[in-house]
């Protein structure tokens, strides 16, 4: 599903070359729950965005689904965008001033699915990511930390998307809450979605299947998680 | 994305910063209010005068002294400077030149009047029993100047409501018999004239009519007219009474071509389309002067959005990163700033109109709000808010969403 070929990203500013990612190789399975662990400023935010489509590597190829995704132009990266990933963000990046339902409605509006069945698809999106019902026409501001990452993550499956791009989704949550967005994750990957989430910490990274280590901008380990966190939720 | 997502997008967000969104929007309504007002009184000017040039008369051609200058020249020569039109031309035109329905010369000189220890200075014209029906003068009351009174050289007078208002008080009765000073001569009102309406520099209801013959040996000393009116059988036969007037009056004042003539001819329509051209010059000064007012607020719309753009800078991160393309952002922007322009633009027409209305009520001043100006403004605030819209808009479309995502 994910294959990468020697990725390499570099920053330039001026004359001087930065290079944050050199030379990543790997694969990753439809189904995977996969943590990409390391320190901050090792690279895991940029290659989030390389695995997004929201960047394109300097150099190395990246195939999503077999297409090329390394050389696409901006509304070709959109487009892979809409269709294949859903973001979950640190930030949780909602809109405030939307409702609920109108923040998980919003990939649908760019994705051009009729109206008619947005609000049902949204609905099952925001059961799957076990937000409580009474919320859903609430606007997005008045909601707790843990609930608005619930809304983020039914934003991101309302696509249906081949794979979950989560950048330190607990970031801003405290451990309580962090735990029950990872059961999510745990959950999503049981119904058979692709996870990749990205941490900085050891604790949230045992939750994943396997987990790859980089460290400035290398790949230094690749390895199953055999003492796995399992959370009921 | 579907065009009704992407009013409700635009919506939203507008109606999430009411204060600003509405003070912005008033900066298109006053833009959008001054341009209709201003139009209309134009436009209003344009039909008063227009109404009352259709007033003066029906196939009308106007013979005055002096050298073609136009309407505005023409005009001013004739007060006592040339003295070169003599009543006998009048008399050789209505003898000599084909399809002429009636002749009416006239002689007009303001004169200081009294009447009862009441002062006004009006506009004293002499006349033939003629003029009543070439320019359309109707008597309410007593009779008009007749060729009786002309031949005997009476002094008698016919007044216009606005003097007979001035001199004796609104709407007095029985001024038909009273007596006016002329230049401190005695004449008897023997006739009051209907109310023609008329404002400002063409009031004909403010006006003294008196036999031509008793102007011309008491209060002027000379024998000659101040303008020839011509009245033609119909609308077909103007040009060629026009064009004989011109070449018998060359030939009767021995002059060799048409440029060096002391005479004017002009017909009604000359007149009314200069004076037209006047008035819509008048009309785009004034549209132009508020259609500046309309640009500030167009500059506002643009401010805004900039600001705008830049505070939700995050939020254009957002959704480019959920599949948003670069036309789906900028047409987010560009319709909210339309929206805004073509709601200023509604509301603006409305107070244009209201503010004309009052300017009618209050000032006198009559206006005409066409629906042309309404269409325009409408679609001028719809073009503005594209204008100032695209920039800001491209602005959002180009940015970065990895740039934007971090932007705190
Ligand atoms: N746009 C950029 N321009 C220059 N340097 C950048 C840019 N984005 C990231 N970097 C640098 O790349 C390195 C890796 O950043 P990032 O991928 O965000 O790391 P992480 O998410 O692992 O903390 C950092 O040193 C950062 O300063
Ligand atoms: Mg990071």
């Amino acid at each position: 599903m994910i294959n990468c070929e020697n990725i390499s990203k570099s920053y330039f500013s001026g004359e001087v070359e930065t290079q944050v990612l050199k030379g990543l190789n790997f694969k990753i399975e439809k189904g995977e729950f996969v943590a990409i662990i390391g320190p901050s400023g090792s690279g895991k935010s940029t290659l989030m965005h390389i695995l997004g489509a929201l960047d394109t590597p300097t150099s190395g190829k990246y195939f999503l689904d077999g297409q090329d995704v390394s050389s696409l132009s901006e509304d070709e990266l959109a487009k892979v965008r809409q269709k294949k990933i859903g973001f979950v963000f640190q930030s949780f990046n909602l809109l405030s001033r939307a409702t609920v339902m109108r923040n998980v409605i919003l990939p649908m509006v760019y994705g051009s699915i009729p109206k008619e069945e947005r609000e049902e698809k949204a609905k099952a999106a925001l059961r799957q990511a076990g937000l409580d019902e009474s919320h859903y026409f609430h606007l997005s501001n008045q909601l707790s930390g843990g609930q608005m990452q619930r809304v983020a993550i039914a934003r991101s499956l309302v696509n249906s998307p081949a794979i979950i791009l989560a950048d330190e989704p607990t970031g801003n949550l405290d451990s309580k809450t962090g735990d029950v967005v990872l059961s999510t994750f745990q959950d999503l990957n049981a119904e058979g979605k692709t996870i990749i989430l990205i941490t900085h910490e050891q604790y949230v990274a045992k939750h994943a299947d396997r987990i790859i280590t980089i460290r400035d901008g290398l790949i230094v380990g690749d390895d199953r998680n055999i003492d796995k966190k399992i959370l009921r939720g | 994305m579907l065009y009704s997502d992407l009013f409700q997008e635009s919506f939203l967000a507008l109606s999430s910063n009411k204060v600003r969104s509405s003070l912005t929007v008033l900066g298109i309504v006053i833009g959008v209010a001054s341009v209709i007002a201003m139009v209309s009184i134009g436009q209003g000017a344009q039909s008063s005068i227009e109404s009352s040039i259709q007033s003066i008369g029906s196939n009308l051609i106007l013979v005055s002294p002096g050298a073609q200058r136009g309407f505005g020249g023409g005009a001013s020569s004739a007060r006592g400077s040339s003295e070169t039109l003599k009543l006998t031309d009048a008399e050789a035109i209505k003898k000599e030149v084909f399809s002429v329905k009636s002749v009416a010369p006239s002689l007009s000189t303001r004169y200081q009047i009294t009447a009862k220890g009441t002062n006004s200075n009006t506009s004293v014209n002499g006349v033939t029993a003629a003029y009543a029906e070439v320019r359309n003068v109707v008597v309410a009351e007593g009779s008009f100047i007749s060729d009786q009174n002309n031949s005997s050289l009476s002094k008698v007078a016919v007044i216009g409501p606005t003097t007979r208002d001035d001199l004796f008080g609104a709407n007095a009765t029985n001024v038909v018999g009273q007596v006016i000073r002329i230049n401190k001569i005695e004449f008897k009102v023997i006739g009051i004239t209907e109310a023609k309406g008329g404002s400002g520099f063409s009031n004909q209801d403010d006006v003294i009519y008196i036999p031509l013959t008793t102007m011309q040996k008491y209060l002027v000393g000379g024998d000659y007219v101040s303008s020839i009116s011509i009245e033609a059988e119909s609308a077909d036969t103007m040009t060629a009474v026009q064009e004989q007037v011109n070449s018998l009056l060359l030939v009767r004042h021995k002059i060799s071509g048409s440029a060096t003539a002391d005479f004017t001819v002009m017909n009604q329509s000359d007149i009314a389309s200069t004076a037209s051209s006047v008035t819509s010059t008048l009309t785009m000064l004034l549209g132009a002067i508020a259609g500046i007012s309309l640009v500030v607020g167009g500059i506002g719309i643009m401010n805004m959005m900039l600001t705008t753009v830049t505070e939700r800078t995050r939020e254009i991160g957002l959704r480019k990163a959920i599949g948003a393309t670069r036309q789906d952002i900028s047409g987010q922007f560009l319709t909210e700033a339309v929206m805004l322009t073509l709601l200023g633009g509604i509301i603006g027409i409305l107070f244009g109109w209201a503010a004309s209305w009052l300017i009618t009520k209050f000032f006198g001043q009559a206006t005409t709000v066409s629906w042309y100006s309404v269409i325009l403004a409408f679609g001028v605030s719809a073009v503005i808010g594209l204008v100032f819209g695209y920039y800001p808009a491209r602005r959002a479309s180009k940015l970065n969403p990895i740039e934007a995502l971090r932007f705190e």
